[in-house]
């Protein structure tokens, strides 16, 4: 079926199998890459994107669902050759290794910071604990969101 | 520069969202993988029937077992070194009878995963399940049915370490003896980008492509070319970015071999991307093994002898090309850790049953040998009334004693253990923390310090797998140039799978050239473009390609201060070559910019001597003369066991490590820490559990609980940098967070329930598990 959404605040239209997963959507039909595919049953978090502000696993969402609404994928944070204080922040702690889990987290991090803006380590690890990374041990992602809080 | 914080250069790419995994590859007129897989454990194959699956919609292809057999050469992860190895043969899919559960049996391809899946529903296998060897007892019972018709037992190898006599003798002789009998669960690497291929074969040119997340491409093309029959040169393996992988993308997984298959007889891209379903099912298992353990300590705390027997039941077939008795074989050669022990006896018993294959996962068999042998000296501690600083600091291995011969057989390269736990106690105030668990503890709270002091070998020689006749390199290579402009390209073989490899390369290469790190451009993981070399594992990346890649860079120097000088008209050893500039030392007016020296040397060759080589490249290559080298470090946990709900809460978390010369040290810190955090799952969260007919009971990660950060505490590294006598003097740190926290953990439980009376020795340490230990009468 034919469905329209906005993408990092460009308008599309896709036709889709009302079985597609919104990050497959995003990933194989719009060519966005970044949301990664991690469990496809909403643990890890790596495919996390905004819809309409909030934070949705990407692969419990089907891309029919997003028809109509407002999606925020990791290829939007930037503005053109400046990354987002978040992402920055992300570089200048460390807080990414292998990369595959890095834009749900930022993506799960913008929400919260959007909800939270000045929180406390403790409350990060809380809030923060729907994503997983396998590589960094966790503290210098806790070390960038609350930078990036303070920026 | 080398040795400094520097941001790393691969992160402006990764955090837009543009970074390049296997699956973000859309090759045109690609198709996909998906397979039939066995549901049960053991079975024997009746009938397979695939028919309606080759007419269902958007199918392309179809394989079963019999049609596969004929086009590979069956492989079997044996080594030559290990006498009397064996295991079964492998096939890229299952012919005859399964061997456990999640086996592929058949293979679609079609236009889409979903397409392909659908078609997976539609063959029809019909299967005569037999009693499935789930335990290694069962493996062992007289009269046990075979993992594998042809081998006369289900025993994959046995082997006996040290010296068996002398080591019984020592230890009747010794004042007290300390035992154990400690079972470790079996865990998976879980790197959150599953396994994933696309393959593609051009019959015009006669190349294979493969774009593989993977570790080892050079070693994937040779084992590719041995099992399709391929000439190694028409193979090409790219390993772009790798999402994760410790140890898990280092083998060859029948499914892979499947989509290599339909790529030649299609002669269009074929993607496979295992789900997570999958990824549980079928990449290598790891750690699940019984270790029996004595230590005799005389009453002054010095040890006299260990004694241990390795069980490891390691699944259904030992894991081609690097086999899977190599964990247990770490075990035994590890196992006396840091320590004086004078006698040494290990027997190694690995056992083949219904369950995947377990090899290679991070730190192999470190975190086992480590934990065992720690938890001995703190028993024997106990015993004798010491505090386990004591008595560690009466056996370790002192800087005097090296090169010091472990009783297990590794020549221990110089370096200082003990500074490292002296260190531990000062950034932990140790002592501080003892008087806080007495004020805990007086408060009934069950708060524990464990210490845990680990040794690694690290940047092994051929010892491992070249030399039982894996095609496995243990050299690594590097070629670095100049660009016309001044700026510099390495091409290098070890790969990235997160470390910051492109990083601290850039870092090696600018601090031998005198020019910035973002004018270094690094490429890895293309076997068509990089030198030879084994990739990255065994914390080798350092230890063995970074010394290819400075020793490239020096030669590198010198050519450039050669052409310098014939420029110039000075001596080489007037040059000074700093800032992207050469200059005459103590004469500014007599310099050359490093890009006017390249223009030069590229594009007007007639300035140049004409008897020197016009060339601004070097290469150069590097093994360990050595067994290899060694880590080490001391690390303390600080935990408190809730009385209610039987939960372990992390307090405090402290590594001290030493590996050598450090290039980064945030990188070096990211290793540490997030090695500790897998170690902290293997001690406290990560089990795969199997029921007793063979089935995995958890394969998917709601049920396999992996760290997350609500988990945790920070973890605090620190660092010493002791130059190994190896090399460039790395050590290698990829593996020693993994090696040391196993054990830190168990530790820690272990003093916290001290008061109890009881004495842990099984990880993971659950809650349950530690509600059964300490017994109705204390919960």
């Amino acid at each position: 079926m034919e469905i329209g959404f906005v993408v990092n605040a460009e308008p599309v239209t896709v036709r889709v199998e009302p079985r597609r997963t919104l990050v497959d959507c995003l990933r194989e039909d719009l060519g966005l890459t970044g949301s990664h595919v991690g469990c496809e049953q909403g643990v890890c978090g790596a495919c996390t994107v905004l819809l309409d502000g909030e934070a949705v696993r990407g692969c419990l969402v089907l891309a029919v669902q997003a028809e109509g609404l407002e999606v925020l994928t990791v290829e939007g944070l930037a503005t053109g050759a400046t990354l987002s204080p978040l992402q920055q922040a992300f570089e200048d702690h460390f807080a990414l290794q292998c990369g595959y889990c890095t834009p749900g987290f930022l993506i799960s991090a913008s929400a919260l910071l959007r909800r939270q803006p000045d929180p406390s380590r403790e409350q990060v690890r809380s809030m923060l604990s729907g994503n997983i990374c396998r590589c960094t041990g966790y503290d210098t992602i806790v070390d960038a969101v609350i930078s990036a809080a303070r920026r | 520069m080398s040795g400094e914080r520097q941001t790393r250069i691969e992160d402006a790419r990764l955090l837009r969202g543009r970074g390049r995994y296997v699956d973000d590859l859309h090759p045109d007129r690609v198709v996909h993988l998906a397979l039939v897989r066995s549901p049960h454990p053991r079975a024997r194959i009746i009938a397979l029937d695939a028919e309606a699956a080759r007419s269902a919609p958007g199918v392309v292809g179809v394989l079963t077992g019999a049609e596969t057999s004929g086009l590979v050469e069956p492989w079997r992860g044996v080594l030559s070194h290990y006498q009397g190895m064996k295991s079964a043969a492998q096939y890229p899919l299952a012919l005859g009878q399964v061997r456990f559960s999640g086996e592929p049996v058949a293979a679609v391809v079609a236009a889409s995963r979903a397409l392909a899946e659908d078609a997976c529903e539609l063959v029809s296998v019909e299967y005569e399940p037999l009693t499935a060897l789930a335990s290694w007892e069962q493996a062992l019972a007289p009269g046990a049915p075979l993992v594998d018709d042809e081998l006369e037992d289900n025993i994959m190898y046995r082997a006996h370490h040290g010296d068996a006599g002398a080591t019984a003798a020592a230890l009747a002789a010794s004042d007290h003896v300390v035992r154990g009998e400690f079972h470790f669960g079996r865990v998976t690497g879980v790197p959150i980008e599953p396994r994933a291929l696309v393959a593609d074969f051009d019959p015009g040119s006669g190349q294979l492509t493969v774009h593989c997340s993977s570790q080892v491409p050079h070693m994937m093309q040779a084992v590719l070319a041995r099992i399709l029959g391929l000439d190694q040169s028409r193979i090409r393996v790219i390993a772009d970015d790798v999402g994760g992988s410790f140890g898990v993308k280092i083998h060859v997984y029948q499914d892979e071999i499947c989509a290599c298959l339909f790529a030649l007889r299609l002669g269009r891209p074929v993607k496979f991307v295992a789900d997570r379903r999958e990824s549980m099912l079928t990449d290598i298992h790891a750690r699940e093994e019984v270790i029996e353990a004595e230590l005799g300590v005389n009453s002054d705390g010095t040890v006299q002898g260990l004694s241990a027997r390795v069980i490891a039941p390691v699944g259904a077939y030992s894991m081609y090309p690097r086999s899977s008795v190599v964990e247990s074989g770490q075990v035994a050669r590890m196992l006396p850790g840091q320590y004086r022990i004078p006698a040494y006896s290990c027997e190694q018993l690995v056992v083949a049953q219904n369950k995947t294959p377990t090899s290679q996962y991070r730190a192999v068999g470190h975190p086992l040998a480590t934990a065992v042998i720690e938890q001995l000296m703190d028993r024997a501690a106990r015993r004798l009334g010491m505090d386990p600083v004591q008595i560690r600091l009466a056996n370790v291995i002192r800087p005097q004693d090296m090169p010091y011969t472990s009783a297990a057989g590794p020549i221990l390269d110089p370096g200082d253990y003990p500074a490292c736990l002296t260190r531990l106690l000062e950034v932990a105030a140790y002592a501080e923390l003892r008087a806080r668990q007495a004020e805990s503890r007086g408060a009934g709270r069950l708060v524990g310090i464990g210490l845990c002091s680990f040794l690694e070998l690290t940047g092994p020689n051929a010892q491992f797998y070249g030399v039982g006749g894996a095609p496995i390199s243990a050299k690594d290579g590097a070629t670095v140039r100049l660009e016309p402009d001044g700026t510099a390209v390495a091409l290098v073989g070890i790969t990235d799978q997160g470390q910051g490899t492109r990083t601290s390369t850039a870092q090696l290469v600018a601090a031998g050239l005198g020019i910035p790190v973002r004018q270094v451009r690094v490429l890895s993981g293309d076997t068509l473009a990089v030198p030879y070399g084994g990739g990255t594992w065994a914390s080798r990346s350092a230890v063995v390609g970074g010394t290819a890649i400075v020793r490239a860079t020096r030669l590198l120097r010198r050519k450039i201060l050669e052409h310098g000088a014939d420029l110039l008209e000075a001596a080489v050893e007037d040059l000074e070559l700093d800032q992207g500039r050469l200059q005459v030392r103590g004469a500014p007016a007599r310099s050359l910019a490093l890009a006017e020296l390249a223009a030069t040397v590229h594009y007007n060759s007639n300035r140049l001597d004409p008897a020197r080589e016009p060339s601004l490249e070097a290469t150069s290559y590097f093994v360990s003369p050595n067994a290899g080298t060694f880590a080490y470090g001391s690390h303390l946990a600080m935990v408190e066991v809730d009385r209610e709900s039987w939960s372990v809460r992390l307090l405090r978390y402290v590594a001290v490590d030493d590996c050598g010369v450090a290039i980064n040290p945030a990188l070096i810190e990211g290793q540490v820490r997030g090695g500790v955090v897998q170690g902290i799952g293997e001690a406290l969260l990560e089990e795969l559990v199997y029921d007793p007919e063979g089935q995995l009971l958890n394969a998917s990660l709601m049920e396999y609980l992996l760290p997350t950060m609500g988990d945790l505490c920070d973890i605090e590294v620190h660092h010493l940098s002791t130059p190994a006598s190896v090399g460039e003097g790395f050590r290698g740190v990829g593996e020693s967070g993994a090696a040391a926290a196993p054990g830190a953990i168990a530790n820690a439980v272990a003093d916290a329930l001290a008061p109890l009376g009881v004495e842990p020795s099984d990880l993971p340490l659950t809650p349950y598990s530690l509600f059964q230990l300490v017994g109705a009468e204390h919960a």
